[in-house]
């Protein structure tokens, strides 16, 4: 195909060839968002739980010193 | 110390992987932006099926994943029950949602070009439904995982389901030569070597490559957030004990 009207209209298949080509790219890029942001907000809750259980333990410790 | 041991696996999974991350997206990215030029714009129009055929081009690579993606569930599953890799079973479990994507993207475009080619959206043949089948062994796979508390009844549990789900995959595979379907049968993956021109074949192979870059570079993603999510849970617990 050389011409863009030629390849938007797909030979009069335009109905049938864009959307699975639709589908198929918002299932793949809303799958690799969702993935990506669970990680981050899951990463973010975990360095938190780490920092308080690091401050505990270092009062701890210091209590002990004491 | 003990700790340290358990979390040595996916310690080394999570430096390994994400080392691998960017690598994976960008080939993905790459693979599929090409894929799509020779596929949308250089490939041929086919001489039965006018540009309609195009759709092969993301129908054909989404099925092979839903395929693909199921066994490699199946592997990590059996890895998991059989030596208790700790990794195995979050690879497995991270697997399905991307399975469960991609079986639905080949029915869905499988439908899309249906109505043109056989003036139908669905027929109730065999290739049709096994992977409709397919597509529900994801789902009830991804929901056993909720139905447990305790993350390693769900593993076992999980675990069984997609090893005995696993008879559907030859099914599917071999459904088109056991069956008489309307759905035509394999043409690039059969005895004797494909059975298609090169100018489709590539945008064709490009774009399996593409999608199988995108599954790894997902699954890393979701891998790590299960890895994590199970250091939360248990400093959590921890937490709950002291």
């Amino acid at each position: 195909m050389t011409s863009l009207s030629e390849i938007l209209d797909m030979g009069g298949y335009a109905v049938f060839v864009w959307p699975a080509y639709g589908i198929a790219a918002v299932i793949m890029i809303v799958l690799a968002v969702m993935s990506w942001r669970a990680l981050v907000t899951e990463r973010a809750i975990l360095e938190k739980l780490e920092a308080e259980h690091g401050s505990r333990r270092n009062q701890r410790e210091e209590v002990n010193d004491g | 110390m003990l700790t340290l041991h358990k979390f040595a696996n996916p310690a080394r999974f999570m430096r390994l992987s994400s080392a691998l991350l960017p690598w994976s997206m960008g080939l993905a990215i790459v693979l599929i932006g090409v894929g799509l030029y020779l596929g949308l714009v250089v490939a041929p129009a086919d001489y039965q099926q006018g540009e309609s055929v195009r759709i092969m081009f993301v129908h054909v690579p989404a099925a092979w994943m839903a395929l693909f993606v199921y066994t490699g569930m199946a592997i990590s599953s059996a890895t998991g029950l059989i030596w208790k890799h700790p990794v195995a079973d979050l690879i497995a479990k991270s697997s399905a949602p991307i399975g469960a994507a991609f079986t639905f993207i080949a029915l869905a475009t499988g439908s899309l070009w249906g109505q043109p080619m056989w003036g139908t959206w669905w027929v109730w043949d065999a290739r049709l439904t096994s992977v409709l089948v397919l597509f529900f062994l994801y789902i009830g796979y991804m929901a056993l995982w909720q139905a447990f508390d305790d993350p390693q009844r769900a593993a076992k549990a999980c675990a069984i389901l997609s090893l005995v789900g696993f008879v559907n995959v030859p099914i599917i595979k071999f459904s088109v030569d056991w069956w008489n379907t309307l759905h035509q049968p394999a043409s690039v993956v059969k005895m004797g070597g494909p059975a298609i021109h090169p100018s489709m074949l590539t945008p064709l192979l490009l774009m399996a490559l593409g999608f199988t870059a995108f599954y790894v570079a997902v699954l890393i993603v979701r891998t790590q957030h299960e890895i994590i999510a199970r250091k939360v849970r248990a400093i959590r617990l921890a937490q709950v004990q002291s």
